[in-house]
């Protein structure tokens, strides 16, 4: 209740800045004109669509990188060696800056859907592979030993007992990176793009139709939000157990 | 007839900036007959719980060698079962998928596995548990299910670490109760390690008390009491003596041990001069 009245009263501010004539509409729209033409956007200019090249961006990256990261993290946290060898490259990685690849990736990739993808990927593969290896890595030792006393193998180990101990953490690892991809994507459409919703905001700007460019902020907000809800929510529901003495 | 030989059994640690090693537990031997339930005493830091870790295979040992039924331990394994003093539930299985775990790992039909935890469940007195998550229940009844979760594994032996130390005081003596009584009924051999004298005496048929760190078995005792045991006969004349007894054991090992490491608290005591 109290996030709700946040938003209310956020809005009302806004409305009063803008309706009641203290900010410019060059610079900033009002929230009525931006209700209007965010639905002319989605009934007559196909905006829609953006929305849909723009998610299926996200998920496809993320995806890609979720699904090479996991098994990459699992193996560091489990076996010391395979930490050794990965790490230290996959720390420096991390700290590489996505966005900066984008005229690299450009250069390689031309502006289509492998470039977006590509770009999702390097700014989320590397973050979610270090993160799950150390909730992996972190696995209550005496839960492994209690397991080898009952007749574990390194294998069991790993499947029975550090994937879903840490299942609950490495899901909420994935909802933060998947927020964290939506940014990338949109800077990607940003640069270079002829489709999705960072294409419609850099078209906007060139019109100064800042109702739109607003619009598309709330869009990619909303669209974030109903996610990360979703998200939590699957959590809650795939992994009872965690929410217990919470 | 031996199941379990310990030969020689010494394990010192490395020193973490280059020193000497340190050693915590000097070369023991120990043998332990088919449904003994032998009780480890000692002070805090002896090397006892150490001992225990090489029994099950999850350190090994400096020197010296574990046979079970004459063959070399190495390694954890399903034959030695072990409960710890920690609550090493795995919170993502409820009770009875807890207890089915080893099972599972042998990899017997699910109906077999349940029809025995079942009944490991129902002996340790948590049926209607079955679908409680650890998290849901008692520290009690988390180590019950800890015990269910080992014998449902037809380990040759048992293996326990300070199994009820984090419980409290009623708690406890009623743990005591049940796992005589299991143990009554099944004599699996057991290794208990303990530092609570009246348990040791109580559960145990063989007590061995060990020295200060580093630890060695520097004393024995036989307990005369006849199973089934009542809780009645900690109050009794024989069962009190023999505590005494222990007592003193104990005791001389905890002041020796402090002594080592700080200004003794009651130079004039006599029991801090052996």
């Amino acid at each position: 209740m109290l996030g709700v009245s946040f938003f209310v009263g956020f809005t009302g501010l806004w409305a009063l800045a803008t309706l009641g004539g203290f900010v410019s509409k060059t610079f900033l729209a009002d929230p009525i004109t931006m209700v209007q033409s965010g639905w002319r956007l989605l009934t007559e200019m196909g905006f829609a669509k953006d929305i849909g090249i723009t998610m299926w961006r996200v998920f496809g990256g993320f995806a890609i990188a979720a699904v090479l990261a996991l098994p990459l993290g699992v193996l560091m946290g489990a076996y010391k060696p395979v930490e050794a060898l990965f790490e230290p490259f996959v720390s420096f990685a991390r700290y590489l800056p996505a966005s900066a690849f984008i005229p690299l990736l450009i250069l390689w990739a031309g502006i289509g859907e492998v470039q977006k993808l590509a770009l999702i990927f390097i700014g989320s593969f590397f973050q979610l592979v270090l993160m799950i290896a150390v909730v992996v890595g972190n696995t209550r030792r005496d839960l492994v030993e209690a397991a080898y006393t009952l007749g574990c193998g390194d294998g069991g180990i790993v499947r029975r007992v550090l994937i879903p101990s840490a299942a609950p953490e490495i899901a909420e690892i994935l909802r933060m990176v998947l927020g964290w991809a939506w940014t990338y994507v949109i800077v990607a459409e940003l640069i270079g793009a002829s489709s999705g919703i960072g294409h419609m905001i850099t078209d906007s700007q060139a019109l100064l139709a800042t109702d739109q460019i607003i619009f598309g902020i709330v869009v990619i907000g909303v669209i974030g939000l109903v996610f990360d809800f979703a998200f939590k929510r699957m959590n809650q529901r795939l992994y009872p157990w965690a929410q217990l003495g919470k | 007839m031996n199941i379990l030989s310990i030969r020689g059994v010494s394990r010192s640690f490395a020193s973490q900036n280059g020193g000497a090693a340190t050693l915590a537990l000097q070369a023991t031997s120990l043998d332990a007959a088919e449904n003994d339930f032998i009780t480890i005493l000692g002070p805090s830091g002896c090397g006892k719980s150490t001992l225990l870790r090489i029994v099950a295979g999850l350190d090994q040992p400096t020197s010296g060698e574990v046979l079970l039924d004459g063959t070399q331990v190495s390694g954890a394994g399903a034959d030695r079962g072990m409960v710890f003093q920690s609550y090493t539930l795995f919170p993502w299985l409820n009770v009875r998928d807890n207890v089915c775990f080893g099972l599972r790992e042998r990899g017997l039909a699910l109906a077999q596995q349940h029809e025995i935890a079942q009944s490991f469940i129902a002996r340790v007195g948590l049926s209607g548990f079955e679908q409680h998550y650890p998290k849901q229940l008692s520290g009690g009844m988390q180590q019950r299910t800890a015990l269910a979760r080992a014998l449902a594994n037809g380990p040759r032996m048992l293996l326990m670490d300070e199994p009820f130390g984090a419980l409290d005081h009623q708690t406890r003596e009623l743990m005591q109760e049940l796992l005589l009584g299991i143990w009554e009924a099944e004599r699996k051999t057991v290794l208990f390690v303990t530092h609570d004298i009246d348990e040791a005496v109580f559960m145990g048929n063989r007590v061995m008390v060990m020295s200060a760190r580093p630890g060695r078995i520097k004393f024995e005792s036989a307990v005369p009491f006849a199973h089934p045991r009542h809780y009645r006969i900690k109050t009794s004349a024989e069962f009190v003596k023999l505590k005494a007894e222990l007592t003193e054991q104990v005791r001389a090992e905890v002041l020796a041990s402090t002594a080592l490491y700080s200004e003794p608290l009651h130079p004039a005591s006599p029991a801090a001069t052996p």
